[in-house]
């Protein structure tokens, strides 16, 4: 193994999922260590990795979409939504078992974004990402005023991701030694890995190949045969998808929705993971994630050493919800001065540091 | 008939607001290609600053506007020598997104040093109304109407009729050929940042003058003036303004009328017309009314 691992030389190598022996190690300590947290850990930190795991979901879809594919979007936050009153509906109204709604909220997100998708080979750029922030208010329109599906402004509960008399959320009734929040761990992590993989399989194959060259340049692309109304449209449905499976999941898991939920800010968080994490990297996304489902947390642990002022904000003052902000709006704005390729590309480059100690220049 | 008049003179006036809104994004638009997302926060930045020196301060409102104008163009000189300058070069996105995140900060910021609660701004028109054949409207709106056009005229001039103009034209055109030519890119755009600062105090004044007041949410009302700037094409100021009293109109006439003519509309429609009928305008013409077709090379 005296080959440097960055040297690849078949095409094979390029393209596998596994670049390496290593891999497999790290894939086997990963599983290792997701079947072993949920008992280590106290129940603040699985419920960080159950949001980090939700959220990164959401985070990945976009990744493919705005990373990938080059198409801004700013309406996640709409499909997220479609996702948290269609599991409500479909599991809720219908009492259809999770195996069915989860996927089935899923499907119609991608349906959404198949009917969206058309509007980006008509238009461009910001001209497109200003569609999109349409879809925002057009969404919170339609979930205040669809009142029989989705309970109107005062929002509605979404049921626990259950089978038969088997509840994912508390896998205790079973007899297991298992809390909420260890089983909601043990049932969202699965999830993201295989949608994770699913996205990584995408992105090293023939679709991601031509994502990737619409991304770079649209009519180059469509020179070299890519076709550009299918893989677009594909894009958005793809998305959509991934943004409803995470709608779904948060709405289950926190267990009541409002058409709040569902405003410009959290678009603006999931970008922010996209951009923080890494644009174009699958793995990012979930770093982003992690990173912008922590950092509230964080700050609160902080606030006694802050000067904050505490309860609600009426005549001003810097409250914990003024300082999470600012600090998100600074990092979308500091990483992409600074770190372009975010947190992905700091990690690889603390990794070609140490491959390449003492000479790492 | 009456009640469609006032409704109508209702809606320029709020459109006349509007197209100031979207002359700032069309601005920027036209010399840096960016889309600026932090212009409701620098609109609502400009409105506090003219609260804080009239107001607060106690200088006369005709002192305090050109003096907030001043610091506000001082504040967009800022944005691009600190920040967007760093960018060029970058994808459009990203730059997109810096202006974005810019959005944020300012709005914590301005809610942080004001509060949430609602400020009269202290014009001098206040709530003073006009009756004009039966019709009734309030004096800030004719003079909104005026402000937006003279503000038209004055731009048209500029990009017209002026060297910086042109510059700023060639400059959003194609930033190396116009490198290439001797134009001073960089303060081209610097330049362009100070006029949508000061343009940003115009509108935000308007926006938080009667019957609206001065709050953190009137940032908010950017997002109803995007549909605007689009509506008429991103670099085209005139658009901007046809855009802005479309928008403003429609919303108004909607406003009005939805519910009786339709009420299984729901509530809160007037929010999302504007964007329903920009999404409507953009699938005929991809960009906008009046706005320029990018041409692409391979």
């Amino acid at each position: 193994m005296s080959r440097p691992e960055g040297l690849r030389t078949r095409y094979e190598t390029e393209l596998a999922l596994l670049r390496h022996g290593a891999d497999r190690v790290w894939v086997a300590l990963l599983v290792a260590g997701v079947v072993v947290a949920p008992f280590l850990l106290e129940d603040f930190w699985l419920s960080v990795l159950t949001f980090t795991a939700i959220a990164a979901i959401g985070a990945i879809g976009l990744n493919l979409l705005t990373g990938f594919t080059g198409q801004v979007s700013l309406g996640h936050a709409f499909f997220l939504g479609l996702g948290a009153y269609a599991a409500a509906y479909l599991g809720g109204d219908l009492g259809l078992p999770v195996l069915v709604w989860l996927p089935g909220a899923g499907l119609l997100g991608a349906l959404a974004g198949t009917l969206i998708g058309p509007f980006a080979l008509r238009l461009r750029g910001l001209y497109l990402a200003i569609v999109t922030l349409g879809l925002v208010f057009l969404g919170e329109y339609l979930f205040s005023n669809l009142r029989s599906v989705t309970g109107g402004p005062q929002g509605r509960s979404v049921v626990s991701p259950r089978v038969g008399d088997l509840n994912f959320a508390d896998l205790g009734a079973l007899g297991l030694p298992l809390d909420r929040e260890q089983s909601w761990f043990l049932f969202a992590v699965p999830i993201l890995l295989v949608l994770a993989v699913a996205a990584r399989n995408i992105v090293r194959s023939r679709p991601g190949r031509a994502f990737q060259a619409i991304r770079d340049r649209e009519i180059a692309a469509v020179i070299i045969g890519v076709e550009l109304a299918r893989y677009k449209v594909a894009a958005f449905a793809l998305s959509s998808f991934y943004a409803a499976v995470c709608g779904a999941l948060l709405g289950s898991y926190v267990r009541h929705v409002t058409p709040a939920s569902f405003d410009l800010f959290v678009s603006i968080q999931f970008v922010a993971m996209v951009i923080v994490g890494g644009v174009g990297t699958v793995y990012g996304s979930i770093f982003g994630a992690l990173f912008i489902v922590l950092l509230p947390r964080v700050v609160e642990q902080l606030s006694p050493y802050l000067p904050l002022v505490s309860g609600a904000s009426v005549g001003g003052g810097l409250t914990l919800a003024v300082v999470n902000q600012v600090i998100y709006g600074l990092l979308i704005i500091g990483f992409l001065v600074a770190e372009p390729l975010g947190l992905a590309g700091m990690w690889a480059r603390l990794r070609l540091y140490f491959r390449t100690w003492p000479f790492s220049y | 008939m009456t009640d469609l008049l006032q409704l109508l003179v209702q809606g320029v006036a709020l459109g006349a607001a509007y197209a100031l809104v979207a002359l700032g994004f069309v601005v920027i638009y036209k010399a840096t290609a960016v889309i600026n997302f932090a212009h409701g926060e620098l609109m609502l930045l400009g409105a506090y600053l003219v609260y804080g020196l009239h107001v607060e301060a106690g200088l006369p409102f005709l002192l305090a506007v050109p003096l907030a104008m001043a610091l506000m163009a001082f504040v967009g000189w800022g944005v691009e020598r600190l920040l967007l300058r760093r960018m060029v070069g970058r994808p459009t996105f990203s730059v997109v997104m810096i202006t974005l995140g810019l959005a944020i900060v300012l709005r914590q910021a301005i809610a942080a040093r004001f509060g949430f609660e609602e400020r009269l701004l202290g014009d001098p028109w206040g709530s003073s109304a006009l009756a004009l054949g039966g019709v009734q409207f309030n004096v800030v709106s004719a003079v909104t109407v005026a402000a937006s056009g003279a503000l038209l005229a004055l731009f048209f001039a500029f990009f017209r009729g002026t060297k910086a103009g042109v510059a700023m034209r060639a400059a959003a055109f194609d930033h190396e050929a116009a490198l290439a030519l001797g134009i001073p890119v960089r303060s081209v755009h610097a330049w362009s940042w100070m006029i949508a600062g000061a343009t940003a105090t115009v509108a935000g004044i308007f926006l938080a003058a009667f019957p609206a007041s001065l709050s953190p949410a009137l940032g908010f009302a950017a997002f109803r003036a995007f549909p605007a700037a689009i509506l008429g094409g991103l670099d085209s100021p005139g658009g901007a303004v046809v855009g802005g009293l479309t928008v403003g109109v429609v919303e108004m006439l909607v406003q009005g009328y939805q519910p009786q003519l339709a009420p299984w509309l729901g509530t809160n429609v007037h929010v999302v017309t504007a964007y329903v009928l920009m999404i409507g305008v953009l699938m005929v013409r991809p960009y906008g009314l009046f706005g320029t077709r990018e041409v692409e090379r391979v």
